[in-house]
């Protein structure tokens, strides 16, 4: 049985010129320790099916378990980094992070929760901008904050909606390069959602690509099978690297020529 | 002479200077009982230059009166808060509660201080609470509909944030629902302190209690009318001051 399983969810929602139908039974399943990253155009429903897993939405059908448990609301378990970072802007880098280690380990001493929430804003190299607030924070900065808090949620699996699309690529190329560490060390369990194939291959286990929506569904996964650690600098000339990403590019250009 | 020394200084002043000579032309001519300029300085000097004498209970300088007024103003507008602020919340919480109270709001929010008092006198039959009543019922409102509106335009974002986080209930309104709402509330707080100072001269006219309002009715009835147009100014004048106070701690509020 797979760790996480979403099994055929649809989504529709209503708006004032009628019904939209988002996701039309989109599936996937991923294993403890992997990172599968779902690829698709912008507006196919990405968010929403994060959303969906996030138990921020609830699926018209289908169903969607994680460990056993089916998905019915939010919860630390699911931790999330939204695309538009969603920080509280009241409070600063730590108390941001503490917040979520505050909700989530309620029950360790002051003291080891406070030693938790430094050790989450060092690991994403925010020590000195602690005190700040977000608004005072780079792009790249803030995301890293999310990426703190989300870790802070101790999630069985993380969920990542389109984290960098936001950040210059420079900016995100550095990110990307950090979240790859990070997950090195770590392994958490990691769904991210991508518009950018370079980002996804270079970071995902495995790729699932999305068709375009109106009833969008994921296709048949590609496992990326490049070697760990990379390196951003060899990897794309590597031919396993050419050949995912000519398989994933070629679906997407299909999906949209059948529309 | 730079742009910002003629908009800052010069033109306001011109203004100033515009405004009094038509009031002297006004109280030269078509209007004979309205005091010049220069009558009202000559027969308030002393009130404004020794604001803290008192010959009697209704004979006070300026400063005294208009601190009995502020501190009148101050009960009532505290009160307005105390009460005006968990009403917003909760209209903007609960779609329920919403429902239920908002018609009644609509309906009382327009309702004059001179409609009040009288009534506040029936309920408490002494003038300073009826004064204090009023000034809170009147000043509420922008407390109650800034708040509500301010906790209805929180963003879903920050919202998801808290239901990802399984935050209690109590956690969600101090952490995210208070703090978020921050700055509409205190835009509430801000129009409210406006109408409090707008109402005191309506309920101190009407109760006779000593203050800046009070006065003014007292000096209307004892024919000096130069005393009316003192005590105006001085409304006008702490009005103006109050606004850039709060005008001063929102701005900070809201740089956070």
């Amino acid at each position: 049985m797979p760790y996480l399983d979403v099994r055929a969810v649809e989504k529709s929602f209503v708006t004032p010129r009628g019904v939209t139908r988002v996701l039309g039974g989109a599936s996937l399943t991923l294993d403890e320790g992997e990172f599968v990253a779902i690829v698709g155009y912008s507006g196919s429903g990405k968010t929403t099916l994060i959303s969906l897993i996030a138990g921020l939405l609830t699926p018209d059908a289908g169903a969607i378990v994680l460990d056993g448990a089916p998905v019915t609301a939010p919860g630390p378990e699911r931790g999330i980094v939204f695309q538009q970072y969603s920080l509280l802007p009241w409070m600063t880098v730590r108390d941001n992070v503490a917040l979520a280690v505050d909700a989530v380990d309620a029950g360790l001493p002051a003291a080891e929760r406070a030693r938790r929430a430094d050790e989450l804003v060092a690991l994403v190299g925010l020590t000195a901008a602690a005190g700040k607030r977000p608004r005072e924070l780079s792009g790249g900065m803030r995301q890293r904050v999310a990426v703190a808090r989300g870790l802070a949620m101790r999630p069985k699996v993380l969920l990542m909606d389109e984290p960098f699309s936001a950040l210059d690529a420079l900016t995100r190329a550095r990110l990307q390069d950090e979240l790859l560490a990070i997950w090195m060390a770590r392994r958490t369990t990691v769904v991210m959602v991508t518009n950018d194939v370079d980002e996804a291959i270079l970071l995902a286990d495995r790729i699932y690509p999305m068709t375009p929506g109106p009833g969008a569904v994921l296709g048949p996964p590609i496992d990326v099978g490049l070697p760990r650690p990379r390196e951003r600098r060899h990897m794309s000339l590597a031919p396993a690297y050419q050949k995912v990403r000519q398989v994933i590019v070629e679906f997407l250009r299909t999906c949209r020529r059948e529309r | 002479m730079s742009r910002s020394t003629l908009s800052r200084f010069v033109l306001p002043l011109l203004g100033l200077g515009l405004v009094l000579v038509v009031w002297t032309a006004l109280s030269q001519t078509v209007a004979p009982d309205l005091p010049s300029p220069v009558k009202t300085w000559a027969e308030s000097r002393r009130y404004v230059l020794q604001p803290f004498f008192k010959d009697g209970e209704m004979n006070q300088g300026i400063g005294r009166l208009a601190a009995y007024s502020l501190l009148r103003v101050g009960k009532g507008y505290l009160l307005a808060l105390l009460i005006g602020t968990p009403i917003g919340f909760m209209l903007g919480l609960s779609r329920k509660f919403y429902d239920t109270f908002d018609p009644i709001i609509q309906f009382l929010r327009p309702i004059s201080p001179l409609a009040w008092l009288p009534l506040g006198l029936v309920i408490f039959r002494q003038s300073e609470p009826a004064a204090v009543f009023t000034i809170a019922l009147c000043a509420m409102w922008p407390t109650v509909i800034n708040t509500a509106v301010g906790v209805r335009s929180i963003s879903q974002d920050h919202l998801n944030v808290g239901r990802v986080l399984r935050l209690s209930r109590f956690r969600m309104l101090t952490k995210i629902i208070v703090p978020a709402s921050m700055p509409y509330v205190f835009t509430g707080y801000r129009l409210s302190l406006g109408l409090a100072w707008f109402v005191i001269v309506a309920s101190e006219m009407l109760t006779g209690t000593p203050g800046v309002g009070g006065f003014l009715w007292q000096e209307y009835n004892s024919l000096v009318y130069s005393h009316i147009i003192l005590s105006v100014i001085t409304i006008g004048a702490i009005g103006f001051l109050l606004d850039r106070l709060m005008g001063l701690i929102e701005a900070r509020l809201k740089a956070v």
